[in-house]
């Protein structure tokens, strides 16, 4: 009767919950594959919890990411006076300081996260949609943002423009939105032809409404997964623009300034360079880990 | 003297469903010069027969039983005693010749290369005598095509290719899997003569995997019958065709259009093929079975000789006569 | 063949404009930037600076020159040191980070095809998860953060090498930055490479070469081996470019004087002119690889003939 213990599953579900499975299709069972795979249900946990680390764990603590603690400089990880992670060579306590680096960073990945998919979206879905030679002008716009190494532009960006923390934002969002872009792109050529969009337009919708409500909906499994995609990207550059000395300022702190300051002193205080390392190379799996998840979930053919 | 010995042969696949049998308790001889036929629905498991005679299985899968060529089994040589027979002594030609050819190299290279391996040759002398080969199996200007990528050949020049490249050490087996299915009707009929020719020239025998009758009764001596992985009729091709006496093989008989008659319609076995990680629990045919009855569903028939017809081989459990009387009814009309 | 390669370049030309065009007008536009007469500038600079871009000409007279100077490999004077111009600068720099990019990216191909290949080749078996896990270590891990703690390890605790800087080509000043690159490269080619040798282990032609009989060892390396190389050889223009990112990296945590630490110190320094120097050489440097894979992948491909 039926091909496998699947199909029968779904057969007597639809019978017993007929309503309410209609709605539920690709999600449903995105979500069922995702929790399948333990690898990325384990990051998605760990993600989470050092993202609440670094939100409220501050608030626990009892020092302030720059107070000064002359009684234990350059101390190793102890428990005495709850200095776990150590202290810096300013006797500032690091666990506290890679908890609010943590911030900075995870802030910055947000923002330009955000920023970049929407523009990438925004410029994607547009081109994809007008086609012709509107698209084939702005792709080839993406095409020469392709062709340059980004981080020595970014860099010439804060040279000249300053390190302020919405410059920083705005300097890394300016080279992360291009995968957006493209992949939207081709999933808005292939949604234009299909019927639905045809009807829209016969009926005489304006082009602007088409494209935001009835492509952008369409797109949010791409989108999911190339935002996934993104943010690591993202966070990453931050953190090497903050390595450089180029990105995040004093007196806010991130990981990659954390990372820099370790660097210095790594010979005799390595804890400095290695918490704040972990820390990081960590989130980054994470973020790696659900992105290999998602796509697998959303689209088991791509193995 | 046999050449290939096969007695029992079973092929099985870890899958995610649990251990699936492609192929069980299949035996046949095969003596030099003969052509054995081995006939089946897609899935019935007789490509994997033969790829598990060549060592060819795929990861997951196991090879169990006798493959005996000259006295050595098959299905337990290691790699190196293998490979010293592979496309030497035995050789086998594959459905799609547009995917079996490497695109990357030159005809030249992956036909000499052949020689090289098995008989010592040099690189000039094997490339004359592959020459010569490719002139056996008609491609014209052999000379020059030799040095061309598989691409620049057309899909019937590219079987034959293949053809030569399997005949290179002059075999004393061909196994060919489904070697016309790719090919334009016209090029089939040319290639099963080619074929035919060359079992003249060069005295090899033959198995030849097959999903089309006509093939088999153009070519073949004996012809085992497959269903879900098992015999369903085994014998001599003459006689099977004259007088079958298993219900699947009367089925295919009456489902090859006739030319000769007219207003007649066409016929189908109703039905699916098996899923094979869930056989029925007696004799896999029994579902579409015009003439299945209890015991049929229940317990597998097993493969026995016809009285008074020598060679001929049948699992089934209900009665040969009643079989070949009746009209088959049921058979659908398409 | 050629004229595939020219149609190429001229397409690479748009580009090159549209970036420098764009560094150039972001320099002039920005308000504090080098040629804002607020700024003080030290004398000699400044005539230098003068007689360089002419900054009395009207501006688009101004770009016109620079356009010129450029096509004739003049990439403008220093902002901060009198005595170099960029030109001086890149000629001491850039021997130093091609040998160490060039260097390791060519190791690490040789590495990570051959690492590859035998974990296509065991599949599923110990060394290939190891294989895997480690090389994903490479390609998650950022290189700043490797690369101390391989001087922490190599240099501080074993004493093996020396924590950075350089001596004129010394071997041991080239190896743990060298080690670092080849790291990190590895872990994308190894995993590219096992990817696409498993694809072609499994195609109808490989089976046919089983059949003939033919040992492993021939198998792979004269059947498999070019069409499986064919996504990593895609793979080396980006490769390549993300080692220029590598080299910012990479120098400034040795210490090595390359393009690299050239383009951070001007950064730091705001020498503005240096670092659109070096934004417009790396521009170039890009396209023109970019171009050269291009052409390699149809020279790999027989069924691309032009």
């Amino acid at each position: 009767m039926f091909k496998n213990k699947d199909d029968a599953l779904v057969a007597s579900l639809g019978q017993a919950l007929q309503p309410e499975l209609q709605g539920r299709s690709l999600w449903f069972y995105a979500r069922q594959r995702f929790k399948r795979n333990r690898a990325a249900v384990f990051s998605l946990g760990l993600l989470i919890c050092i993202t609440l680390a670094c939100v409220i764990g501050p608030f626990f603590l009892p020092h302030a990411f720059d107070s000064a603690d002359w009684d234990a400089m350059s101390r190793p990880p102890t428990l005495q006076n709850w200095h776990l992670f150590g202290t810096d060579d300013s006797g500032r306590d690091l666990l506290v300081r890679t908890l609010i680096g943590g911030r900075i960073s995870l802030m910055v990945g947000l923002l330009a996260t955000l920023s970049s998919v929407s523009l990438g979206i925004a410029w994607g879905a547009t081109a994809g949609f007008l086609g012709g030679k509107v698209d084939a002008f702005m792709m080839r716009i993406v095409d020469m943002m392709y062709a340059v190494p980004y981080l020595l532009i970014a860099i010439l960006m804060v040279t000249l423009l300053g390190r302020a923390f919405y410059l920083v934002v705005i300097t890394i969002t300016v080279f992360s939105w291009m995968d957006m872009a493209r992949v939207v792109r081709g999933q808005t050529l292939s949604l234009r032809s299909k019927e639905f969009v045809e009807a829209a337009r016969a009926i005489g919708v304006p082009t602007r409404r088409i494209i935001f409500q009835h492509i952008v909906p369409n797109l949010l499994g791409i989108v999911v997964i190339y935002t996934t995609v993104t943010v690591p990207g993202v966070i990453l550059t931050e953190s090497v623009l903050s390595f450089l000395g180029l990105g995040i300022q004093e007196p806010m702190t991130s990981w990659g300034v954390l990372i820099h300051d370790g660097a210095q002193v790594m010979e005799i205080s390595p804890w400095i360079l290695i918490f704040p390392g972990l820390m990081l190379s960590s989130a980054l799996y994470c973020f790696n880990y659900i992105g290999d998840g998602m796509r697998d979930a959303l689209d088991p053919k791509d193995r | 003297m046999n050449l290939l010995d096969v007695k029992d042969l079973a092929v099985q696949f870890s899958t995610q469903d649990g251990l699936v049998y492609a192929v069980n308790g299949l035996s046949f001889d095969l003596a030099k010069g003969q052509t054995l036929g081995i006939v089946g629905e897609s899935g019935s498991g007789k490509s994997q027969t033969v790829l598990a005679l060549m060592g060819l299985l795929a990861r997951n899968g196991k090879a169990t039983g006798l493959a005996l060529y000259h006295g050595q089994n098959l299905l337990t040589l290691p790699a190196a005693e293998l490979n010293r027979i592979r496309g030497n002594r035995m050789a086998m030609i594959f459905q799609d010749p547009m995917t079996s050819l490497n695109p990357y190299l030159t005809v030249e290279r992956q036909m000499t290369e052949v020689l090289q391996l098995h008989k010592g040759q040099d690189r000039s002398s094997a490339r004359a005598a592959c020459v010569r080969m490719l002139d056996a199996v008609r491609i014209p200007e052999a000379a020059k095509r030799i040095d061309m990528y598989p691409h620049e050949f057309s899909g019937g020049m590219r079987q034959r290719v293949m053809i030569a490249m399997a005949l290179l050490c002059e075999p004393e087996v061909l196994i060919a899997d489904e070697p016309t299915t790719a090919l334009d009707v016209t090029v089939q009929a040319q290639m099963l003569l080619l074929l035919r020719d060359l079992q003249q020239d060069f005295g090899t025998a033959i198995v030849l995997i097959t999903h089309d009758l006509g093939v088999v009764a153009g070519l073949c001596d004996q012809v085992v019958v497959l269903y879900g992985g098992r015999v369903m009729e085994q014998g001599n091709a003459q006689q099977l065709f004259k007088s079958a006496s298993h219900p699947y093989t009367l089925g295919l008989l009456k489902a090859v259009p006739r030319m000769d008659r007219d207003d007649e319609s066409l016929l189908a076995i109703p039905g699916a093929p098996p899923n094979m990680a869930h056989l029925p629990k007696g004799c896999p045919f029994s579902p579409r079975c015009a003439f299945a009855d209890a015991q049929c569903h229940e317990t597998l028939a097993p493969l026995q000789a016809l009285p008074g017809e020598t060679g001929q081989l049948r699992a089934c459990h209900r009665d040969v006569a009643l079989v070949r009387s009746t009209p088959q009814p049921e058979l659908a009309h398409g | 063949m050629w004229t595939y390669a020219l149609r190429r370049l001229l397409a690479t030309i748009p580009t090159l404009l549209a970036v420098i065009t764009l560094c150039y007008v972001l320099l002039h536009l920005t308000p504090g930037g080098p040629f804002d007469t607020e700024h003080k500038i030290p004398e000699a600079v400044l005539a230098n600076l003068q007689a360089k871009y002419h900054l009395n000409e009207p501006l688009w007279k101004q770009y016109l020159l620079y356009m010129g100077s450029l096509l004739q490999g003049d990439l403008g004077a220093s902002f901060r040191y009198e005595d170099w111009s960029v030109n001086d600068l890149v000629a001491k720099a850039l021997p130093i980070s091609a040998a160490i990019g060039g260097g390791s990216l060519l190791i690490a191909l040789f590495i990570g095809v051959a690492l590859g290949t035998l974990a296509a080749l065991k599949q599923n078996s110990i060394a290939d998860y190891l294989t895997m896990m480690v090389s994903s270590v490479g390609s998650v891990f950022p290189s700043f953060v490797i690369g101390p703690l391989l001087i922490l390890v190599f240099a501080l605790w074993l004493r093996l090498a020396p924590a950075g800087g350089w001596d004129n080509f010394a071997p041991r000043y080239m190896a743990l930055p060298m080690a670092l690159l080849i790291f990190i490269n590895v872990a994308t080619i190894a995993r590219v490479m096992r990817g696409s040798m498993i694809e072609v282990l499994g195609s109808n032609f490989i089976r046919t070469a089983r059949a003939k009989g033919l040992p492993m060892r021939t198998l792979v390396l004269r059947h498999a081996m070019k069409p499986a190389l064919l996504p990593v050889v895609s793979l080396i223009g980006p490769l390549a470019i993300s080692s220029i990112t590598s080299a910012v990296v990479t120098e400034s945590v040795f210490s090595l004087p390359g393009l690299g630490k050239l383009i951070v110190t001007g950064a730091s320094n705001r020498d503005y002119t240096l670092v659109l120097g070096l934004v417009v050489l790396v521009t170039v440097i890009t396209v023109v690889f970019n171009l050269l894979v291009d052409l390699a992948y149809a020279l790999l491909d027989p069924k691309i003939r032009y």
